[in-house]
């Protein structure tokens, strides 16, 4: 024998770890890809959500005029009027038409909402002067969220003259903080420099100066901005008049609990799920009410009674089969034999439901088997041994037996279900729903189909909405996946 | 670990250890299944070109001491093995041993039939291929015809090589096992029960194969049959729950048993 | 009226059960030899008579009449009644109930597994019909080998080439993302992870199957396709914002899990003793997963990518949120493509009329899908049966 341990040639032996370690490396890497993406996907959607969890409001001062609410119709109230009234009360040097127009601009559509809801709870406060808030719209709140442009305030050091020509505005002094495109608020106004040269800057009036006083440091200040007004939603003087309200301290942020109480609407700041999660829920207890117990007897059934045959073969195919069939197949089976053939109405959660039910129904009845056949036959023959019937062994034991297991399998199936969009596309739940639908046979939206209609709206303030909407849903999913994984672990058996 | 002493075992000095040189030395071994000590305090020392056979109960631990000596209990969660096992003086518990040239210098074949689902050359080239053996193309056609020449199986299989090593009779299986682990030159093979999936006339050509090569081999083989370890074997080493209990020539352990519960296993009356 | 119905069918099912249990209480009551069933079965069986005889008479005249004829529920209250006043008189002393029962109850298990039967001739039927009406204005030729795809101008062309190319191009790039991950990381999974390991990176790769394609159309759109733009725009090349390269990539890492885990499943079957004949032989763990392991794995990991390849053509979010519109004849993952699916759901999203040619042609694609995924699926689950047998 010789002395050393190794038999061949000590580089070949190096190049077969190489080989090994770099065939495990490339195997580590995979797995780090697939979960790199799924960690980037939930945080750059977790990113793109967070704002819409908040919402800005002004708090204001308000006169309820009881000539614009009607006493004994509260809800038809103008409380829009009442609350644009209230913010203009703000300003009272703001005269100009088009300067009051770009403030009520500042406020949602729907501003006078909360207002009216706590008017209708009391009425008696028709005639006084309340507090109220009024949500602010998606332009003003997302550039309080900063998403537009950052804006960098900064306090004017220098000494400035005010000079007016016809409509123009001469700055003189030492021009050294200023440039061009920058907003210089002083004596009650603001002015955006339009050029600074040697000497002179010109500028234009935002919002017209009170007086022409001269700028004494400490007494004006500098808006500058990451993005010129062309590049904005939203234009200068209402960045003006918005700073001007967040210094007056009316300004408020809050959790949008909005988001979940109401229904779609057209105007972002007002959008929110309601009823696509009641539209969810509903075609969810439609497919859960058929596919649950037809799938569990399609696999009592196939599992326990059924004869080796022609017949049972071809119904395993057929189900094994229809678990692989694209979604959108279905939605082409709902839309012709529900909707077409049986003139079931479209956008409902009934048509919804079957067709989903139908797209469960192979999930189901799988993990359903796998759940029965885990049930060892020494159960079914202790009873079959006290002289059950065979339907009597496998209804009183087997079944119950296998109940864990099914709800799990009835869990991911419900999962699936909850995430599914393209087969809702084909039978027309693309419906715009403000309200909770009623009942099973209204038009409804589900939650993936309103992320759908949402990610094709233009508005910036959509995108964070849409991506806020997976959040929930993903939530919802994983505590579905969650509860699943707990009932497995929980009741895990080992025959 | 707990250092206790060496145990003795009645009849550790086998006459045959004077005439050969001894292959494998192994003291104080255990080997533990998480919890569960499977090998206690075990030692023993193995010559070469010979057959030991190890013989005991079910969960003895005889075949997992098999499996110690070319480390195949390292693919198993959970198992820890503790003490020196020495092939050729050499600690393969050692943290510098290269398992990979372990296993091509110690064989194995297993219980069941194991061979590769490709063809029955691909199977016996699979180990000269994967250690470099072969130079050429020609090197390693011969070194097949050799492995399955040694084996005795050449003659039944030499128009149909590129058949699927499945294809064959269990008893064929076992031997193209046997081929494949002798084409890569090893210098021990460990044989764990290399009969019992086989019917009896399978079984007596694998014996009459063990007989054939064990002038170049250490061959240990684990067995049930106390009948195929007297026909096969030069030394019989008994286990008992773990315990080495009995370790001597073949024809002493069967004749005159030192030790009382040896005694009892090859009578009958447990096991 | 429907709902009428329901409350007379589940009423008189409530009522045959207790009128057949009463019956066959009082029998054991009066006698003293015992009953060959228990009352409770003699209750079921009349409960399930008069639920089917109402059930089916209420789909008969709703079929007849329509649904909102006060016949139906006259018609099931009536021979509602009786079937339950018929089998009163069947209850005796020797009278088979359970055997009935379990006879009726075998019936209904039967009926609840022909469903999935059902779907498929639903399925096949309803798409078959309107490809027929819709190859009766357009000529299958055409259809099939038409390079030109445009439903909405006029006069429309229908031609499937295009849109085959773009589902097939932004399929061949999800299998080339996803192949070497999915396998990749299966085997990695099986052959390397320590068990607590395991346990976490096989409930991640879960999750990411769980995601809802919407959700990752809407990442493909927003996230992904501008990131392939900018970083094919800094190397000079010319990339359409509605790359097929973005949704195939997105597409890719949805089937990852798909691909992992069915291979994972593979991997596990293939037997230990495999495995230890090649440790044994000296081979190191990848010899023995590259030469051993994967070939006798492969016909399950090719019925894997099958499904996979199945999966990623009938996928349609994320195409229909990142992928184009316009039919373009192209190979060039840099362009915008379109796809089976992105067609069928822009023709019917909306309001549809059956009888035009757009509409039909979208059942048309549908049929065209249908067979696609049939016929690989179907390869791909007999493939697998057989390679679970070898190992069973």
């Amino acid at each position: 024998m010789t002395d050393t341990f190794d038999k061949g040639n000590a580089a070949f032996i190096a190049r077969r770890y190489g080989s090994e370690r770099r065939f495990k490396a490339y195997g580590a890497a995979a797995l780090a890809v697939s979960v790199l993406f799924l960690v980037y996907l939930i945080v750059d959607i977790g990113i793109k959500a967070w704002p819409s969890f908040f919402e800005h409001r002004a708090v204001l001062e308000v006169n309820l005029d009881a000539s614009k609410i009607p006493a004994n119709d509260v809800l038809k109230g103008d409380f829009e009027g009442v609350v644009r009234a209230g913010l203009r009360d703000l300003f009272p040097g703001l005269t100009a038409r088009a300067d009051v127009r770009s403030l009520t601009s500042l406020l949602s559509a729907g501003a006078g909402d909360d207002l009216r809801q706590q008017i209708a709870a009391n009425p008696v406060l028709i005639g006084s002067t309340v507090r109220a808030t009024a949500l602010l719209g998606d332009d003003a709140d997302l550039y309080l969220k900063g998403m537009l442009t950052t804006t960098l305030r900064s306090a004017g050091t220098t000494t400035l003259q005010l000079a007016q020509t016809g409509e123009e505005f001469i700055l003189t002094g030492d021009l050294s903080q200023l440039a061009a495109g920058q907003i210089v608020r002083a004596n009650g106004g603001a002015l955006r420099i339009a050029s600074v040269e040697t000497g002179l800057a010109q500028a234009e009036a935002i919002l017209p100066p009170t007086t022409l006083n001269t700028l004494t440091p400490g007494t004006w200040d500098i808006l500058s901005f990451s993005h010129a007004e062309a590049d904005r939603r939203i234009d200068d003087r209402q960045v003006v008049l918005l700073e001007a309200l967040r210094d007056k301290g009316v300004i408020e942020k809050h959790f949008a609990w909005r988001f979940f109480t109401s229904g779609d609407s057209r105007e972002p700041e007002l959008a929110g799920l309601r009823g696509a999660i009641f539209g969810s829920l509903l075609t969810l207890i439609m497919t859960l009410s058929l596919s649950v117990p037809l799938g569990i007897a399609a696999a009592v059934y196939l599992e326990e009674f059924a004869a080796k045959n022609k017949w049972t073969e071809l119904i395993e195919v057929n189900i094994n089969n229809l678990a692989a069939v694209p979604s959108i197949i279905f939605g082409l089976l709902g839309l012709a034999v529900f909707i077409n053939f049986f003139g079931l109405p479209r956008s409902a959660p009934l048509v919804g439901g079957l067709v989903l039910a139908l797209l469960v129904l192979p999930t189901i009845i799988i993990a359903s088997r796998a759940a029965l056949k885990a049930v060892p036959p020494s159960i079914k023959e202790a009873a079959l041994g006290v002289g059950a019937s065979h339907q009597q062994a496998v209804f009183h034991h087997v079944l119950p037996l296998a109940v864990p297991g099914i709800l799990t399998g009835t869990i991911l199936g419900v999962a699936r279900a909850l995430g599914e969009t393209a087969p809702l596309l084909m039978i027309g739940m693309v419906a715009f729903i403000v309200d909770v639908p009623k009942g099973f046979t209204e038009a409804a939206t589900v939650l993936p189909v309103q992320i759908f209609l949402w990610s094709d709206l233009p508005e910036v303030a959509f995108q964070s909405r849409t991506a806020a909407a997976i959040i929930v849903l993903l939530v919802i999913l994983f505590c579905l996946n969650a509860v699943a994984i707990y009932m497995r672990k929980r009741f895990e058996r080992r025959w | 670990m707990d250092a206790s002493p060496r145990k003795t075992v009645a009849n550790t000095n086998p006459r045959i250890l004077n005439e050969r040189e001894t292959k494998i030395v192994a003291s104080d071994v255990n080997v533990y299944y998480g919890e569960k000590q499977a090998i206690k305090h075990l030692s023993i020392d193995i010559p070469d070109r010979a057959v030991s056979a190890f013989i005991g109960p079910s969960g003895c631990g005889k075949s997992t001491f098999l499996r110690t000596i070319n480390r195949m209990n390292d693919t198993i969660d959970g198992c820890r093995v503790t003490g020196d096992i020495l092939v050729d003086g050499k600690n393969i518990y050692d943290r510098d041993l290269d398992v990979v040239q372990l296993r091509a210098r110690v064989g194995m074949v297993f219980q069941k039939p194991n061979p590769f689902p490709k063809s029955i050359f691909e199977n016996v080239a699979y180990g000269p291929r994967i250690h470099g053996l072969a130079k050429s193309k020609t090197d390693l056609e011969e070194i097949v015809i050799n492995s399955l020449k040694k084996a005795s199986l050449f003659e039944e299989v030499k128009d149909r090589l590129d058949h699927s090593g499945t294809s064959l009779s269990g008893g064929q299986q076992q031997r193209l096992c046997i081929a494949r682990a002798i084409a890569v030159n090893p210098e021990i093979i460990l044989m764990d029960e290399p009969c019992s999936a086989l019917d009896p006339i399978a079984s007596a050509r694998i014996e009459e194969l063990i007989d054939e090569i064990r002038q170049n081999y250490c061959i240990i083989i684990v067995t049930h049959s106390m009948q195929q370890a007297a026909r096969v074997s030069q030394l019989t080493a008994f286990f008992h729950l773990g315990d080495l209990v009995e370790f001597g020539d073949t024809d002493d352990m069967f004749t005159t048993p030192q030790d009382k519960r040896t005694q009892d296993y090859i009578t009958g009356r447990f096991g | 009226m429907t709902a009428w119905t329901l409350l007379i069918i589940a009423a008189l099912t409530a009522i045959g059960f207790f009128v057949g249990q009463a019956r066959a209480q009082g029998l054991r009551n009066a006698g003293t030899a015992s009953l060959h069933s228990l009352p409770a079965y003699h209750g079921l069986l009349m409960a399930s008579m008069a639920l089917a005889v109402a059930g089916i008479t209420t789909l008969i005249v709703a079929l007849v009449a329509g649904s909102d004829s006060m016949l139906m529920p006259a018609a099931a209250a009536l021979l509602g009644t009786g079937a339950i006043a018929a089998s009163h008189r069947l209850i005796t002393r020797d009278f088979r109930a359970r055997n009935r029962f379990e006879y009726f109850v075998k019936l209904v298990l039967i009926a609840c597994s022909a469903v999935a039967v059902l779907t498929t001739v639903g399925i096949v039927f309803s798409v078959l019909f309107e490809t027929l009406a819709f190859f009766s204005e357009i000529s299958p030729i055409e259809f099939l080998f038409g390079t030109h795809w445009s439903p909405t101008s006029t006069p429309p062309s229908f031609g499937l080439i295009p849109l085959l190319v773009g589902t097939l191009l932004i399929t061949l790039i999800a299998i080339v993302v996803a192949g070497p991950l999915g396998l990749l990381s299966a085997i990695y999974m099986a052959e390397y992870s320590s068990r607590s390991m395991r346990g976490v990176l096989k409930p991640m790769l879960e999750i990411l199957a769980g995601v809802p394609t919407v959700v990752l159309g809407f990442f493909a759109a927003l996230t992904v396709a501008p990131l392939v733009r900018n970083t094919g725009e800094s190397l000079g090349l010319s990339v359409a914002s509605e790359s097929a390269l973005a949704a195939g990539l997105v597409m890719g890492m949805m089937i990852v899990p798909l691909i992992s885990s069915l291979s994972d499943d593979i991997i596990n079957a293939v037997p230990q003793a495999l495995r230890d004949g090649s440790y044994a032989m000296g081979a190191t763990k990848s010899e023995t997963i590259k030469r051993v392991v994967l070939p006798a794995a492969l016909p399950g990991i090719v019925s894997a990518f099958m499904l996979a390849i199945s999966r990623a053509i009938g996928e349609t979010m994320i195409v229909v949120m990142a992928a184009g519109l316009a039919a373009n004849l192209s190979f060039n993952p840099l362009a915008a493509v379109t796809t089976i699916t992105v067609q069928i759901a822009t023709l019917l999203v909306g309001d549809q009329e059956f009888d035009s040619a757009k509409t039909l042609s979208a059942f048309a694609l549908g049929f065209v899908l249908f067979c696609f995924t049939l016929v690989l699926n179907y390869i791909a689950l007999r493939i697998v049966q057989r390679y679970r047998e070898q190992y069973d």
